[in-house]
């Protein structure tokens, strides 16, 4: 991806994944460091544009950008550009008028960072999450995060593993597809690396039509839950209006959230994973959390090293490599 | 002071088949078809050399948008952009702000329709507002000449609302016309419920939510013994619904729009809000069956759904921006491609004859509105002509299109067939792709 935009998993190659989840080895060591800072980005400039809040994300890419030293631009922007009277358009002629060499956006509306990339050709733009459609550097993180696990179990690396862990690799990702962005990002990004993938939900949050995902359909949850090596689990996603899709919370937790019951009963070498912010109760029980085998807080450690990599592929890419935009 | 054309040389199509002659215009009046006649005194000529002479093009589904939206089109652009795609009548949306559901808006469309290149009619709506409750005063409208009623933007959802429209309607001689999508399936979704929106993460506005309405509809035509019009079908389950309904004998009729049979739903992939439309683009397969239909009779109009929207709509995310499209400068030439560019008789079927009698324009009936659309090529007829050349191409280019908006699908597309002249009550209002 040397040299362009990310904005979606979807196409991205074995190859390309595996680029990037090496240089975030190299940037999770300069995190180690105790001057956790290197000069990579000197003189960029990166916006960070959110149209819909989120501190976590927001956090975890500034902090990528500053550590390579690149000069953020933090802005607060309305989450409905037709509230707020202005165009996509023209918000992010605006930001680009300052003088900007990528973006970092999120936004509620799906395809809004394809758009944007479309309307400022010459800027680098990261989809930090778009509507339903994409959460690109989640798929990353949690593709990486499952890799060094793994990694360390075999006494390796996961840079000299490469793709090779995934291979066979059983994940299933259970809950909210249908209006989950990470799911597409985590679906496609896993199974370009070579594992099997499921997603386990009730019918009405699985999106309408599943064809040509790279991934298989369960209805049985306990089933699945003993066929994975990975567990990915969603947020139930309410203030979408998921309440319309199921007939209430408890029930969704009673056929599709990882109880203390089923997380205890599971082989204590599947891995538990959660992109944040939890829905604690209702997809996961709150206890399951401090299970040894559950990599929420690596997840989010990975956020930074993983976001790095990306920031720098984009801006710091090869001459050549850059003519792909 | 008299004014006369002479239109030379083309292949005059009539129902059955083009025949050679030229047709005399003289003061708004078809006053002789025949072969090699003598140019009269004074006469302007319009070359037809190698075209096609027909009833000049009618469109049952233009938004004007004036009043209130006049920045994106006004009913003299608007009406300039159907001279331009070699319409001679349009039947203007309700939709406006305020809405056509009064004999007071009804008529400021009509007296501004009075001054526009070409005919221009409105269409009033079902209920107030077209908020899907009370019914708008149909007969008053009706009595100054108003003769298709709709909510087109959205369908009426209650089915109650309806059966008392239609049945309400019935004897006043009119017909309506319905936006088929059933909001409860269909009202937060962007694209085609596909595996392409599910892959996009865009909701999708489900075949299925046209295609219940579509039924609901039919029953409710059996019921109540009404007249209904079928705006803008796009599958083709809703066009064999539809066709089963007619040889039932149920008084039903239907429009397709050129970017159903012309454009997918892959180009939803982009978020480019240029493609978004209600109802949506649809699948490969729907828009074969929508093709393949223009030749049959099942489908009695091609409508452009003529949407033009500011462009700072068009700049929104895919979600926010509003549905629509332009269409009345490139209808005729898709429509033409769409059949295979060798098929006069129903080209001029779709766009003149079908859509002219489904909006009344046949005769000259009062109250008049409008002349005579639609009509044989014939002596006595009020001259609403249309030359199309079919083996010209052309490119759209959205800076050069008479609407006042730019949001084309087609930009930078080749078009096969070209409107040479549009002639509406003997006057030549358009040629060679500029107005007069």
């Amino acid at each position: 991806m040397a040299g362009s935009s990310l904005l979606t998993i979807d196409g991205l190659s074995k190859t390309a994944i595996v680029e990037i989840l090496d240089h975030a080895e190299t940037f999770a060591e300069v995190n180690t460091r105790a001057v956790r800072k290197v000069p990579t980005l000197k003189g960029k400039v990166v916006a960070s544009l959110f149209f819909e809040e989120s501190t976590r994300t927001r956090l975890s890419f500034e902090t990528a950008a500053k550590r390579l030293s690149a000069d953020v631009l933090s802005l607060a922007v309305a989450s409905s550009s037709v509230k707020k009277g202005e165009s996509l358009r023209d918000t992010i002629a605006t930001i680009d008028a300052l003088g900007i060499d990528a973006v970092v956006m999120r936004h509620a509306s799906s395809g809004a960072a394809v758009q944007v990339s479309r309307f400022v050709p010459h800027v680098r733009v990261v989809n930090a999450g778009d509507g339903q459609h994409q959460h690109p550097t989640q798929g990353l993180l949690d593709a990486f995060t499952v890799r060094r696990v793994l990694a360390e179990r075999h006494a390796t690396t996961g840079r000299e593993s490469g793709a090779e862990l995934f291979s066979g690799l059983r994940v299933l990702i259970v809950g909210d597809v249908r209006h989950s962005r990470v799911a597409r990002s985590d679906a496609q990004c896993y199974a370009a690396l070579g594992a099997t993938v499921r997603v386990c939900a009730p019918g009405t949050l699985l999106p309408d039509d599943l064809s040509g995902w790279p991934v298989e359909v369960s209805h049985d949850f306990e089933g699945s839950l003993a066929w994975a090596d990975v567990v990915g689990l969603l947020r139930l996603q309410r203030e979408r209006g998921t309440g319309a899709f199921v007939p209430t919370l408890r029930e969704f937790t009673a056929t599709h959230g990882l109880t203390w019951e089923r997380a205890t009963a599971l082989s204590p070498t599947t891995l538990i994973m959660h992109p944040g912010p939890m829905n604690r109760g209702v997809e996961i029980d709150s206890r399951v959390t401090s299970l040894p085998n559950v990599l929420i807080e690596r997840q989010v450690a990975s956020g930074v090293p993983v976001r790095m990599s990306v920031l720098y592929l984009a801006l710091a890419g090869t001459r050549e490599d850059a003519t792909d935009e | 002071m008299s004014e006369v054309l002479i239109i030379r040389g083309g292949e005059v199509i009539t129902p059955t088949g083009p025949r050679r002659a030229d047709v005399v215009i003289v003061d708004g009046l078809i006053t002789e078809v025949g072969v090699s006649l003598e140019r009269p005194v004074g006469a302007f000529e319009i070359d037809a050399g190698g075209a096609w002479v027909g009833p000049g093009f009618v469109d049952l589904h233009t938004h004007l948008r004036e009043p209130g939206r006049e920045e994106a089109e006004t009913i003299e652009t608007g009406a300039a952009a159907a001279a331009l795609g070699g319409y001679c009548a349009v039947v203007a949306m309700p939709n406006t702000e305020p809405t056509v559901d009064s004999v007071a808006v009804a008529t400021y469309v009509i007296e501004r329709g009075r001054r526009a290149l070409v005919d221009v009619v409105p269409s009033g709506a079902i209920t107030i507002g077209r908020e899907g409750h009370q019914l708008a005063p149909m007969a008053e409208m009706a009595a100054i000449g108003v003769r298709i009623f709709t909510d087109d933007g959205t369908g009426v959802q209650d089915a109650a609302v309806m059966r008392r429209a239609l049945t309400y309607a019935r004897p006043l001689g009119v017909r309506l016309a319905q936006h088929c999508e059933d909001e409860s399936l269909a009202a937060s979704g962007s694209m085609n419920e596909s595996a392409l929106s599910s892959r996009l993460g865009l909701t999708g506005r489900p075949a299925l939510a046209e295609e219940l309405m579509v039924m609901r509809d039919i029953e409710l035509v059996r019921h109540t013994g009404g007249s209904l019009h079928f705006l803008h079908l796009s599958t083709a389950r809703s066009l064999a619904f539809v066709a089963a309904a007619r040889n039932e004998g149920l008084d039903v009729t239907c429009e397709v729009a050129p970017h159903h049979f012309s454009l997918d739903e892959e180009l939803c992939a982009s978020f480019d809000p240029i493609f978004k439309v209600h109802p949506p683009l649809r699948g490969h397969s729907d828009v074969a069956a929508l093709r393949a239909a223009l030749s049959s009779n099942a489908i009695d109009a091609v409508a452009t759904d003529h949407a033009p929207h500011a462009e700072q709509l068009k700049d929104l995310p895919f979600d926010e921006a509003p549905p629509g499209m332009l269409g009345l400068e490139h209808a005729a030439s898709l429509t033409h491609e769409a059949l295979g560019v060798d098929q006069p008789v129903h080209l001029f079927r779709l766009l003149s004859r079908g859509p002219a009698a489904v909006a009344q324009m046949r005769r000259r009936d009062e109250p008049r509105l409008s002349g005579a659309h639609g009509g044989a090529v014939e002596p006595g007829e009020d001259a609403n002509l249309v030359v199309f050349d079919p083996t010209t191409s052309w490119r759209v280019d959205p800076q050069a299109l008479a609407s006042r908006s730019t949001n084309t699908p087609y930009a930078g597309r080749q078009m096969i067939g070209r409107v040479r002249a549009t002639i509406v009550a003997g006057r030549l209002v358009a040629s060679e792709g500029s107005l007069r």
